[in-house]
Order: C-alpha cells, then sequence, then structure tokens
C-alpha cells in the first residue's frame, strides 16, 4: 500500500457549475477521501460526469472552490480519468501507453518495464503491436486504463467504463479496478450499473440534479437508503 | 538591365526536331523536355516543403489559439486560396523589381522568384486545411490531453502527428495548384529558355508558337506527374492507415 496519496482529499466547497441557464451542479460539498472505492450514481444529468470533469480541472466552477489536498489549482499530475468513450492514438497499443508515460514524465530507461507491467495488468500483452483503434471496445477501454495508470495516479476516475460493454469486458475491467483499488489508487467511479455499484462501491454519492441528496458507506445505502429518492432510484422509479 | 545568372539551371539545349511526335519526345528523353520537368519539379516541390513549414504550424497557431480578430484571420486565410496567381506574380515582381523593396537579392527572373511566388499561392492552402483538421482533431482530443496534462508544444506535435493523413490531402491540393500554375510564375520568372522555362509556361509558350508536339508531351508528362504524386501519396496513407487505425 502507498502512504497518504498526493492529491487527497479532494474537497468540494460550495461548487456550482452552470451551463447557461442550466445548473449541472447546484451548490455542491464533497470530501473525497482515500480508502476503497467511491461510486456516483444518480439518474442522467445528475452531475455525475461534471462532478469527475471538475475534480479533473477539465471544467472550471462557476462558483465555489475545490481543493486537492488543501490546494486550489493544482495540475491534473497525480490525477488520471478514462472517460465514457476513450479517444485512442492513431498508433500501436504499446505507442498509446508509451505516450502517456512520456506525458507523465517518467524516465525513458522504466519506460519498457512499465509498460510491460501496465499491458499485463490489463490483459493486453499480445496485442501490444496492434493499431489501437483497431482494438474492440472492451480492449480500448482497458488501454484507457493502461494509458491512465501510466500516470501512476493518486486518484483515478473513471466514468461510466463499463456502459455499453458486454458482460465478459465489463468483469475484465472490474477487475482491473480492484486489483488498482488494492494498490492504493483512490477510484472515484460514476456508474448506471447497480449491480457494479454494489459489487465495487466502498461508499456511494447518490446525486440528483446537481446535488448530492445522500452519501454514506455502500452497505447501509443499499441497505437502508435514507432519502426518498434514494429509495425510488434503487427501486427503478426515479429517471430524471 | 536586368541582372540574374544563368549558372543556377545550366542545361545545354539541343536543336529542338519540330516534327517529332509528343510521344517520341517523351519516350526518348528529349534533354529539353528534362530540363524543363526537372526545373518544374524543383519549383513545384521546394514551394510545398516551404509552404508546409510555414503553413501547417501557422494553421495549428489559428486552430489552437482564440484571439481578436481570429475569425477574420479565417476568412482571410480561406479567400487567399483563391489568389489570383497573376496578383500574387504582380506583387512579387514589384517587390523583387530593380526598384522595389527587395531589388537588390536580384531574384527577379530567377528560379528563386518562382519558388517564392509559388510559396505565396500554396501557403494559405495549405494552412486553411491544416487548420481545419486541427481544430477538427483538437475538440476530439482536447479531454484526453488536457487530462494528461500535455504540454503545449507537445498538443501542438501530437495533433499534427494524428492529422498527418488528412494532412497528406492538404500537401497534394497544395502540390495540385503549384503544378498547374502559370500565370504567376511567367511574370517573376521570365519564362526564359533552360532558366525559367517550366511545363507549365512552355507549353502556353509552344502552343502560341505552333510547336505542339512539345506542348502536348509537356502536357502528358504534367497529367502522368501529378498522377503519380497522387497515387503514391494515397498508398502511403493507405498503408499507413493500416498500421496505425
Amino acid at each position: 500500500m502507498r502512504a497518504m496519496p498526493a492529491d487527497l482529499p479532494i474537497r468540494f466547497e460550495n461548487v456550482t457549475v452552470s451551463a447557461g441557464a442550466v445548473t449541472v451542479l447546484d451548490r455542491l460539498s464533497l470530501a473525497i477521501c482515500p480508502g476503497p472505492p467511491t461510486v456516483l450514481i444518480g439518474p442522467n444529468g445528475s452531475g455525475k460526469t461534471t462532478l469527475q470533469r471538475v475534480a479533473m480541472g477539465l471544467v472550471p466552477a462557476s462558483a465555489g472552490r475545490v481543493t486537492w489536498d488543501g490546494v486550489a489549482d493544482v495540475p491534473p499530475t497525480r490525477r488520471a480519468i478514462v472517460f465514457q468513450r476513450p479517444v485512442m492514438l492513431r498508433r500501436s497499443v504499446a505507442a498509446n501507453i508509451r505516450y502517456a508515460l512520456k506525458a507523465a514524465h517518467i524516465a525513458k530507461d522504466r519506460h519498457d518495464a512499465r509498460l510491460a507491467e501496465l499491458l499485463s495488468l490489463v490483459g493486453l500483452d499480445s496485442m501490444a503491436s496492434r493499431p489501437a483503434r483497431r482494438l474492440s471496445g472492451g480492449e480500448q477501454q482497458r488501454l484507457a486504463l493502461a494509458r491512465a495508470l501510466a500516470r501512476d495516479p493518486s486518484v483515478l476516475f473513471l466514468d461510466e467504463p463499463t456502459a455499453s460493454l458486454d458482460p465478459a469486458s465489463t468483469k475484465a475491467i472490474e477487475d482491473i479496478v480492484r486489483a488498482v483499488a488494492t494498490r492504493g489508487v483512490k477510484v472515484v467511479m460514476a456508474t448506471h450499473d447497480l449491480g457494479e455499484a454494489r459489487r465495487l462501491a466502498g461508499d456511494i454519492v447518490f446525486l440528483h440534479r446537481g446535488r448530492i441528496v445522500e452519501a454514506s458507506d455502500a452497505l447501509a445505502f443499499f441497505a437502508s437508503p435514507q432519502t426518498a429518492e434514494a429509495r425510488m432510484f434503487l427501486a427503478g422509479e426515479l429517471l430524471l | 538591365m536586368l541582372d540574374w545568372t544563368l549558372q543556377e539551371f545550366p542545361v545545354s539545349l539541343p536543336v529542338m526536331q519540330p516534327d517529332a511526335s509528343a510521344l517520341q519526345l517523351v519516350l526518348t528523353g528529349d534533354p529539353t523536355l528534362l530540363a524543363i520537368v526537372r526545373l518544374s519539379l524543383f519549383v513545384s516541390l521546394s514551394a510545398v516543403a516551404l509552404a508546409a513549414l510555414i503553413g501547417i504550424p501557422f494553421g495549428a497557431f489559428i486552430a489552437l489559439t482564440r484571439f481578436r480578430g481570429r475569425e477574420g484571420v479565417i476568412v482571410l486565410l480561406n479567400t487567399l486560396m483563391g489568389l489570383p496567381p497573376v496578383v500574387a506574380g504582380l506583387a512579387v515582381f514589384l517587390l523583387l523589381s530593380r526598384s522595389g523593396p527587395l531589388g537588390s537579392l536580384g531574384l527577379l527572373f530567377t528560379p528563386s522568384a518562382m519558388v517564392v511566388v509559388q510559396t505565396i499561392l500554396v501557403t494559405p492552402i495549405i494552412a486553411a486545411l491544416a487548420r481545419q483538421t486541427i481544430e477538427d482533431l483538437w475538440a476530439e482530443y482536447r479531454d484526453e490531453l488536457t487530462a494528461m496534462n500535455v504540454s503545449p508544444l507537445t498538443r501542438v506535435l501530437t495533433l499534427i502527428w494524428e492529422g498527418r493523413f488528412s494532412l497528406v490531402v492538404a500537401l497534394l491540393a497544395g502540390f495540385g495548384r503549384a503544378a498547374a500554375e502559370v500565370g504567376a510564375i511567367i511574370i517573376v520568372g521570365g519564362n526564359i529558355d533552360g532558366f525559367t522555362r517550366t511545363m507549365t509556361t512552355a507549353i502556353a509558350l509552344e502552343t502560341s508558337k505552333g510547336d505542339l508536339p512539345l506542348a502536348i508531351g509537356l502536357g502528358m508528362v504534367l497529367i502522368a506527374i501529378v498522377v503519380l504524386i497522387n497515387a503514391f501519396a494515397w498508398l502511403l496513407r493507405r498503408a499507413g492507415e493500416r498500421l496505425a487505425r
């Protein structure tokens, strides 16, 4: 296990994000601390993706502030994200990972060893020379994970990484997420899949209409949700 | 009196065979024809190379930065794609003529002047197409590259590399413009036999003189070269795509 990771805790202090007249996050306050995976759940448009993008520094807060280990405006050197539809560079699988290693300023003499380690972790050893854009959706997600992990992040954001994947690919991704979390990387994952949330989450943040409705230990949340919205969501009755 | 040197492209010119057929000239490798082809390729390829060196970084700059008047620059760049060659030729002629601001360089009526004017004509084409390509790629890659915290220079180089197949098309468009151009290079090159005569200017001259075999032969070679270069670029692109996509 690594020591206290850099960038953590990530604190949202009354963060609001507006896009025109639409408020995507509404005075949201949250602390993301070291520990098992935090899973963000909520209906479409609840703000899960935006919360992660703000945490990565990809979207500025319209109001409020975000701090990383108590400091604002920290460049994302120890944070990484895997998008729902990751963009593969037009080069081989190995070259995609090498690009990420170079971008993360990993010493060049460590590239070969890290590349082999990451390919093995995500199960793409035999596809190192394949063009990345020719991989299947599940393989591309695994490559995106390897690319994100090349940064040796202390926090890994995953934005619905298993959406549209078949069960085998979903399991492969979940296994990697568990392995990464076991190594001490803080995983923050958004998902629509409640089964996946149950399998992976240490704690749950339930969002609705840009606000945190409930944030608690995963077992407690699924056993006895405290709010009517959460109960409706778990029953499949809260659609928007 | 104009001051130029004929040593830059020394060509020994045999007497043309007026009755030679166009095909014979091509198949026998007529020295006059070969000299003209060589100069044409030198001028056009040099202009495309220079235009790429200027146009691709400039296109990337416009694509990735936001500043006041940016849209005006884009409109201007797109407009310059249709810059009339004779106007560009006239402007370069005035710049390079003895009494012009760059007259002391002694470039007028030399292949260098022809490269300059073709570079001016080709640069907007490459810059405008590069700008569009890189802007589209940036929309696709923005989140990934920002999340990876790559430096601005690395972003530009990455996007140029990612857009390499589309940028080849921009270079081909530029080469097409340069290879087909006649008005500007006649003005600044003077169409001097054995020195600044290119395929297009020679075709124009020989046609007006009635020497159709040479004009037709040059036309055949010109079309063949354009086809060959496009075919080569196409094959290169296909091979690259097979490896990279």
